[in-house]
């Protein structure tokens, strides 16, 4: 019954990213894409999650925390390169 | 114009924190399970890049008063150093040792020379990357 029930969730997974992806390429501005590939990021760590519970391993959890990091910063980088035009700035101005 | 930024701000100082813990757990977790060296060093050095990223480059540098490149180098040597300490007891290059402490209030814990090894592997990964990080954002 739960081995269903995960099963079940990885395929909704699967198609969930697939459908982020079509937003990936076709988004119309730049904004839509960032939010786009940092929604992709969150729905990978939640499969790893359930791949982890799946396989009744501990080893996945440093990846997942690893790659929520990366996510993260990413997601900082990107905007600030679509509201500052830098992304790390030599002297700030505020 | 102004942008107002302080929630990225005061999310930054508390998320470095976990960073750090997270590559410093992941350092002495290696050769038991997944972690290790190099590993520690890319997290280590996301944090540090999370900084430069959310702060400038002229603050944190006032703040974290190290030449990366230096870093890099006193990695690399000790890392090379152990691998050169292994012939003072007459066995070959990079032989590692390990053995088991009584140590009070933890119990039985395990010591071994990869822990040093490690530690050159992950200071060179950090300056390293930062350095390349840098010197491509200050090209721009």
């Amino acid at each position: 019954m739960i081995q269903t029930l995960l099963i079940t969730s990885l395929i909704l997974f699967g198609i969930a990213i697939a459908i982020t992806l079509i937003r990936v390429i076709i988004g119309p501005s730049l904004p839509d894409r960032v939010l786009s590939l940092d929604m992709i990021g969150v729905q990978i760590v939640s499969a790893l999650a359930i791949i982890s519970i799946l396989l009744k391993t501990k080893a996945f959890l440093e990846v997942i925390l690893v790659l929520a990091i990366l996510a993260f910063i990413s997601t900082i980088s990107f905007t600030k390169y679509i509201e500052r035009g830098v992304i790390i700035e030599r002297k700030r101005d505020n | 114009m102004k942008i107002n930024n302080v929630i990225l701000r005061t999310v930054t100082k508390l998320v470095v924190f976990i960073i750090l813990t997270l590559a410093v757990y992941l350092f002495f977790a290696g050769h038991n399970s997944p972690g290790g060296g190099f590993i520690a060093g890319l997290v280590l050095a996301s944090a540090f890049v999370l900084l430069f990223i959310v702060y400038d480059m002229e603050t944190i540098k006032n703040a974290i008063p190290l030449d990366f490149k230096k870093i890099a180098a006193l990695g690399a040597f000790l890392a090379v150093g152990t691998g050169f300490g292994a012939f003072l007891f007459d066995v070959p290059f990079l032989t590692q040792a390990f053995d088991y402490f009584q140590v009070p209030f933890f119990g039985e814990i395990e010591l071994t020379t990869v822990t040093i090894f490690e530690a050159g592997v992950t200071l060179a990964v950090v300056g390293v990357v930062v350095t390349i990080i840098l010197s491509i954002s200050e090209d721009v």
